[in-house]
Order: structure tokens, then sequence, then C-alpha cells
């Protein structure tokens, strides 16, 4: 099949609006006849169930954990972009798409950026309207941050709970159609399947988590707003519970799986402290508004941190490396994520870095403190070269900006912020690729949609902070509930889809060999034994710096590990009762599957690009010395992947990327 | 650490659950509590036993999935945290655990430590909402000034996780400082006032309908409230209500 975007003809600044006037439209009475099955309730899937029931559809959404307001994206920190320039500090929709494009490594689709950037605005209206309570300043009016790899301030943000306020706003949504009915609520319940009805997209096969029912649904379109895959490294920021199961049995079904490989390492996590670790904690790039990042400029220095024979406050300022500062003057700690992150492990792995592990590096708030500290001392008349006062008045400023994070660090590393720097280190937290979808955001299914981080569209090899919140919203609230009307106003005679039909019992056994063969295994060891292991080979092969060789390794050894799995692999318990250990074997039978895509995909980009850096790729002299290298000539397009059974069989389609209005640039932060 | 476990198991909503003794060695004071219960769940599935069930997603304290009753205190010993961010560090070398499910009435108990807290959607349902349909003309953001005090107020009334550990820490398992605080959050903005006499009513029926008890001021909701919920949102509800009454 060939890949056709869909992107509507004209200038991009028209595009949505030409589409919208164009489309077909379903009325009100036709749409009560029509049902849509949305999997997923966060910020993508809850504000697309709510929007599709209040247009009159009846909507079944299903959530796997026990309310549809525990998805991941509640955790969420930092904020999210909106081109309002409420400012006036030049911001634009034009501004907006330009600086997601660049951020992105001009690995995205312009129209689909475009879109985004358009409809960001009627974000914050929207969730204003829901009683979402952003900060204010004293005048009353919405407030803004900077984030990283942009000029302007266009973060709107609750403290550091921007995430929760907006998905709760989403769950208030959706709690209003569910007391109405037009929203029938599947919570616990996870999906196994997608089931395909002369090749459409018509339904789900589910597990209700608690009884272990496997169930049978049927709808007119199916949407999923499943989230990221990062769980395949084990250990990432992502909740214990996300998976990539949904978007993994939709591939299975025919839906291409594109950039696989393009994750983000988020710069500023907790460090891993043992092998006892189960999640990795972020703490906000807002930080770095704020904090410096540096490790000890002499390597003795580092050796006596990591034996315990020398504290960083005793490291003279001279003796310090902010290898940020040092090499990216113009953007300093704020460069964008894929480059901080890098940039750590470089020094690291130079033999600079702190912590018993060595794989630390510090995020020191002294000189803020010290910043704010004088300033809050004259505008109160005080004594500014008292150093005790001003420390402590500058150390309450931070408490103000930053304080629910301080208290998180302080609670899991048992280190004060406030009086030694933090130490941090690169962790997975976001992933760009995902189910390839056309500008209706339809997969390569028919009938079967994809929305928010389930999706790969909009933010290329890198996504910009607090663009993941705005991309779920706008998906679910503005986006999808046109493009999915277009498709449905075909279906007004269609009736509603039995279940009954082979194709469910084809499915639904399916779903059941599967589990039968998971519980009746007999192996010998823990499901966690095998995810463990699939994410150290990723993280070693397949994490911040790639190459060749490693990445070939990586195909082999996880190849061999699924085998083993499914040898091996205990789980005691039943199947007609709740049973974790069940579900989680689920979940990583198709992280190994995935994670050999991860690598394919990987090895098959021989350039490097946003978070994807492959060693052989880098400039080998110039300014740009040692940076990463992208190759435009090559590999300007989207890697969408069909599955063939095993992943290493899995047929690449090109979707060439056309920039029409942007000029492809090296991305420098100089 | 060695540490003695004992720990609440029951197969199933309908089955008589019972207190078991699990011993337990080796536990770092780095490891959350979670990652211990993990631990000791490896431990069990190697022995060929099941392991015990609990909620926990995020590990992060945001999501309100993990609901311990730790030695008697929901959450366990430190304030402000939820389960998943409680470290073994405060914890000694020796000592004996106990943990238990939330019990209430509203909260039945599904397996283990694992409650049904489906009851506090349905009080969602009834009135946790601004009735505004999305569409793209919505007004701008910035038409109604809100005061700051005001917004930082309804933000902080809006932080609630739904964890449930307010009804889990009250003698009447009341939900009242849930309740409350989407109550509260949306009586302090404007856009909330439309809906305030229809949702406080609904909310507080449905409340009562689902099993939950009164409020006697204890205030224990407030002290283990991982979040620090005030108390002060339970006296604006109180207030929101017998204003509605009287105009019901």
């Amino acid at each position: 099949m060939a890949l056709d975007s869909k992107i509507p003809q004209g200038p991009l600044a028209d595009k949505w609006t030409n589409y919208k006037n164009e489309i077909n439209l379903v009325n009100p009475a036709n749409k009560r006849l029509i049902d849509v099955i949305v999997v997923g309730t966060g910020l993508a899937g809850g504000s697309a169930a709510a929007t599709l029931a209040e247009l009159g559809y009846n909507v079944k959404a299903f959530c796997f954990q026990d309310s549809p307001r525990r998805a991941h994206s509640i955790a969420a920190q930092g904020g999210i972009n909106a081109a309002k320039n409420y400012q006036g500090d030049g911001d634009s929709t034009y501004r907006l798409f330009y600086d997601t494009v660049k951020g992105g490594d001009y690995r995205s689709r312009e129209a689909n950026v475009y879109r985004l950037a358009e409809v960001s605005a009627n974000i914050i209206d929207q969730c204003v309207a829901q009683g979402v309570p952003f900060a204010r300043d004293y005048g009353g009016l919405l407030d803004n941050r900077s984030f990283g790899g942009v000029l302007v301030s266009r973060t709107f943000y609750a403290k550091g709970q921007t995430g929760q306020q907006l998905l709760l706003g989403a769950y208030s949504a959706m709690n209003r159609q569910i007391g109405r009915g037009k929203i029938k609520m599947y919570n616990r319940h996870e999906m196994l399947d997608i089931v395909k009805v002369d090749g459409k997209a018509r339904g789900i096969i589910t597990r209700n988590l608690i009884t272990g029912e496997i169930e049978r649904h049927s709808a007119h379109a199916v949407v999923l707003g499943t989230g990221g895959y990062g769980n395949v490294f084990y250990l990432s920021t992502n909740a214990m519970g996300s998976n990539v199961t949904a978007a993994w049995k939709a591939h299975k079904r025919g839906a291409y799986f594109a950039n696989p490989c393009y994750t983000q390492i988020h710069p500023t996590c907790i460090p891993v402290s043992g092998d006892h670790q189960s999640k990795l904690t972020l703490m906000s790039e807002s930080l770095r508004n704020d904090g410096r990042i540096w490790v000890p400029a002499k390597k003795e220095d580092a050796i006596a941190i990591r034996e315990g024979r020398l504290k960083p406050t005793e490291i003279k300022e001279e003796d310090r490396d902010y290898y940020l500062e040092r090499r990216y003057p113009a953007f300093g700690n704020l460069v964008p994520r894929d480059v901080a992150s890098r940039a750590a492990k470089e020094r690291c792995d130079a033999g600079f870095g702190v912590n018993k592990t060595g794989e630390a590096v510090y995020l020191d708030f002294a000189s803020a403190i010290q910043r704010y500290g004088k300033e809050q001392a004259y505008v109160r008349h005080l004594d500014a070269n008292d150093a005790a006062l001003v420390k402590k008045l500058g150390q309450e400023v931070v408490k103000t900006k930053y304080g629910n994070l301080f208290q998180m660090y302080e609670k899991i590393v048992d280190q004060d912020p406030y009086n030694t720097p933090m130490m941090i280190y690169p962790a997975v937290h976001y992933t760009m690729g995902g189910l390839w979808v056309d500008y209706n955001l339809q997969t390569s299914v028919e009938g079967l949609y994809a929305i928010g981080e389930a999706n790969f569209s909009d933010h290329g090899a890198n996504r910009l902070g607090a663009s993941a919140l705005m991309q779920g919203l706008a998906d679910g609230y503005f986006v999808l509930p046109y493009t999915i009307g277009h498709y449905l106003s075909n279906d007004i005679r269609t009736g509603p889809i039995s279940t009954d039909s082979k194709e469910f019992e084809e499915a639904e056994q399916n779903v059941r060999k599967q589990v039968g063969a998971l519980i009746n295994n007999n192996g010998s060891k823990p499901v966690d034994y095998f995810h463990k292991k699939l994410g150290k080979i990723m993280w070693n092969k397949c994490g911040m710096s790639r190459n060749a060789t490693d990445l070939t390794e990586a195909i082999e050894e996880i190849s061999a590990l699924r085998k083993e799995f499914y040898n091996e692999v205990r789980v005691p318990g039943g199947e007609d009762e709740y049973n974790e250990e069940l579900a989680k074997a689920l979940r990583v039978a198709d992280f190994l599957e995935l994670g050999e895509l991860f690598a394919k995909d990987a090895l098959t980009r021989n350039e490097s690009c946003g978070g994807h850096f492959r060693e052989e790729s880098v400039e080998l002299d110039g300014p740009q010395k040692g940076e990463a290298l992208r190759d435009d000539e090559n590999f300007t397009f989207v890697s969408a992947w069909e599955y063939k059974g095993e992943p290493k069989d899995a047929v690449l389609h090109k979707e060439e990327l056309i920039y029409e209005n942007i000029e492809l640039k090296q991305r420098s932060y100089k | 650490m060695k540490l003695t476990l004992k720990i609440w198991r029951q197969k199933n909503a309908q089955a008589k659950g019972q207190m078991v003794t699990y011993p337990i060695d080796g536990i770092d004071g780095d490891m959350s509590f979670l990652e211990m219960m993990d631990v000791l769940n490896n431990e069990l599935i190697n022995k060929g036993e099941e392991p015990v069930v609990f909620d926990h997603d995020c590990r992060e304290g945001i999501c309100g999935s993990c609901s311990m009753f730790i030695n008697g205190e929901a959450h366990g010993p430190d304030r402000l945290v939820t389960t998943c961010q409680l470290h073994m560090r405060k914890f000694k070398d020796g000592d004996t655990i106990t943990i238990e499910p939330w019990r209430a009435a509203g909260f039945p108990v599904i397996k283990d430590l694992m409650v049904d807290r489906s009851s506090f959607d349905r009080i969602q349902h009834a009135g946790g909402f601004i009735s505004i349909n999305t569409s793209g003309n919505t007004q701008d953001a910035n038409a109604i000034p809100i005061e700051k005090i005001d917004a930082d107020a309804a933000f902080d009334a809006a932080t609630c996780i739904g964890c449930g550990a307010c009804v889990a820490s009250c003698k009447n398992s009341s939900a009242m400082l849930f309740v409350s605080a989407k109550v509260s959050q949306f009586a302090l903005l404007p856009q909330g006032q439309v809906e305030a006499t229809d949702r406080v009513l609904n909310m507080v029926k449905q409340m009562d309908e689902e099993g939950f008890g009164n409020c006697t001021n204890t205030g224990a909701c407030e002290v283990e409230c991982p979040k620090g919920i005030s108390l002060e949102n339970i006296a604006r509800m109180n207030r929101e209500y017998l204003a509605a009454s009287l105009k019901g």
C-alpha cells in the first residue's frame, strides 16, 4: 500500500480551514446511530471521548486504571504551549509552528504541525472555560513561563502540576457525559486486539482485569489514545502500567508503525539508586530556567566525590565545568532536551560523573539563590551584604517557584537541594514515534485512529517541552472530532455492528490462546526478569548514543530473549481473577517485539537527528565538531513499518517529507 | 534491613480475609515502600505463591492509585506523601509493619490491598464539572480576570488526587474532604457559579448514597492527606450547601 498522507492542497495557513469547510458532516440525529470506541483516557483519549459524546456519538471508553483520572498525562509537570502572544513578545502561530519543526530536527510533517499551532490558542480558552486553574498574575490574567529551545514565553502552567489540572479538566468533561449516559466507561479493562471487518476497524477485544473476562466490543470506528512505549526500556518516567500493547496489536492488524527509534531521553531526572529501582522520576525542565548544570573539572575531584571523600559544595568555582554554558553559549542551560542529555552522557562517560555510580551531574541552584536573595534584600531595603540573610531570602523565592519539585527530590534522595546541588541524569521520558497516521489522524487501517503520544506525527525526532500536552488536547478536542466525522458520514446507514461475526470470533480466540499459553507456561522466571533484561539491552545499545554494531547485536539479543521468555516465564495465579503478573506478561510480550523493531529502525536510519544519535554521523570539523549530523539528502522521510510476522521481517515504507515553508538548516544552539 | 510484614490477604470481594506474616530481608533505605513490596512479590512468585495485590501506577505521587494503610496510617508515617513516595529509610531494622487496605463501606475490597473506589467517580459524575461544550469559539481565556488569591485557592483545592486517604483516615468514613475539594475549586471561580446550586446538592446526595459517613470535624483527613487539602474546603462546602438548600 502506498502511503498517502492526505494533506489538503492550498497554502499552509489555509489548509485546515479549507479542509473543515469541505468535509462531510453527520447530522445530529444520525450521530445517535453511530458508536465510537476510545481506548485510553489521558489528555488525548479523554478529550476525544468527551467531545465525541458532546457531538452526539455513542462513546465507549476504556482504560486499564481504576479511573480515567489516573492516566499518566496526570504526571506532566511543566506546562502547555499555546501561541496566544499574551506577553507581546513576538509569538505567533507561525513561530510556534517553526519552533516545533526546528526542535523536531526537521523530521515532522509541516501541515500537521501548523494545524497544531493553529488550534493551540483554542485549547487554553477551552480549559479555562472548564475551570482549569492556571497560574495567574496579580492583575488576574494568565501567567506564562519559558521552556527549552524557544525564545518566547508561551507556556501556560499550574505550578508543577499542569498535566494533572488539564487531565482533571478532560475528566470532568467526560464525567458530564458519563452522567448523561453518552459515554459508557469501562475502567480496569485492557485492550488486547483490534477487530477488522471487511478491512475496517469495527471493534476491540478486551480483558476485564478484575474478573479476567474476555469481552467483545463493536463500534463504527476505533480511536487509540494509548500513549507511548517508553517502558520498553523498563526504567522510564512512564507509569508502571504504561504499555505498547494497544498500538502493537493495531500494528499486527495492519497499522504501520512509524519511527519507532525516536525516543526522548529527558536530561533532568533523579538518577538510578540501585537494582531495586522500579521507575524514574522527572524533575521538570522548568528547573533549567534557574539551575546551572556542572560536573567537577578535575577527574580526581569526581573520583573523590564518588567515594564520599569530597562534597560538591567544597569544590571551588574555578574547578567546576559548567559544560552546557561552555559548549552552547547562546542557549546555555536551556538547550533542547536531546542536546542536554547527550552532553551529560559525554561528561559521565569521560569519567567526570558524580553519585556513587558515576552516572549523575549536578543541577545547582546556589547562584539563583544568591541572585534572588540579593534582589529581595534590595526590594525590602535590607542588608544585601549579609550572606546568611541573602541565602535565606533567595531560598524563599526558589521555594515559591519550585517548592513541590524540591520536596519530591528530598523525599526520594534524602538530600536537601536548597543547600547542596541536585543530582540528575537523563532518563527515557517520551516516544515521538508511534502509529503512522495521515492528516486525518487515521492509521493505515481504515476506521482506526491514533491520537496523542500514540501517533507519530507532530514532534519529528525530538519534542519540545510543554508540547505533549498541547498535542494530546489538540488531537482530542479540536482535530479528531472533525476528521472522524468525515469518515463516519459513510456509516449512517450501516446500523449496529454485530459482535457475532467470524472476525470477532477469530480475534477473541486469538486472545484466549495467548492468555492460556502464558498462564500454563510453568516456567521458572518472573515477568520482571525479562522486562529488566530487555530494558538493559535497550538502554545500553539503543539509548542515547547508537552504532551499527550495537544495534545489530541488540536485534539478535532481543530476538533470543523473546524465545527465552516464551519458554521460561512463570505467571502464577489464574486467568479468571485479578492477576497483575498476567497483565504484565501480556505487555512485556509486546515490548519484546517492539524492541526489536525499534533497533531495526535505528539501524536503518544511518543519520543523527533529534533524539536519535548515530555515532557514525557526526560533524567532523568546524565550529560544530562533535555535534549530530543530519543527512537530509538520504533521510528526509518517515519510516513506516509494515508487520510481516517477525519484527525482523517488517517492511519499510517511506513517506517523503516535503518542506514548502521552512528551509532545512543545521540545528545550532551554539 | 530485616523486617516483619503483616499483610491483609483476601482472595476476592466475597472471601474472608486475614492477616498473613512475611519475614523479609535485604531491604535498602533508598527503596520506596512499593519497591519493597516488589521484592516481596518476586520472592513469593519464586516460591510458587501468589503475589500481594495492590494498586499502583505512576509511582511519583500524582495518579492517586496507591492506597495502603500502613501501621494504622493512610500512606504510612511520613507526611504529605503517597505510599509510592514513602521510603524505607523511615523504618528501622527489625521493625514490624502492618499493611491493610482502605477500610470503608464506600470502598469494598477487590483483592488483598486493592479496593474499589468507583464511588468517587460516581460522585464526580453527579456534578464535578462545568457544562461547557468543546468549540473553537469559547471566549478568550483572558476575558474574565480572576483574582490571584482565588485562582491559587482554587488550584490548591484542585490538587486532590482522589486516592481516598481522607475516607480511610476518618472514623466515620466520611468523603467530605474529597467532595469539598471539587466543590471548592468551582465555587472559587466565576466559571463555576452558574451551576453552583445543583452541583453541591447533587454531589452531596451521591456521596450519601455511596455509604460515606458524615463529618464530625476531627481533622484526621487533613493530617493524612498526601496533598495537604485543607479543612477550609469542608467549611466552604457546608456554606455552599446551606445556601443551595435555602435556594432549592
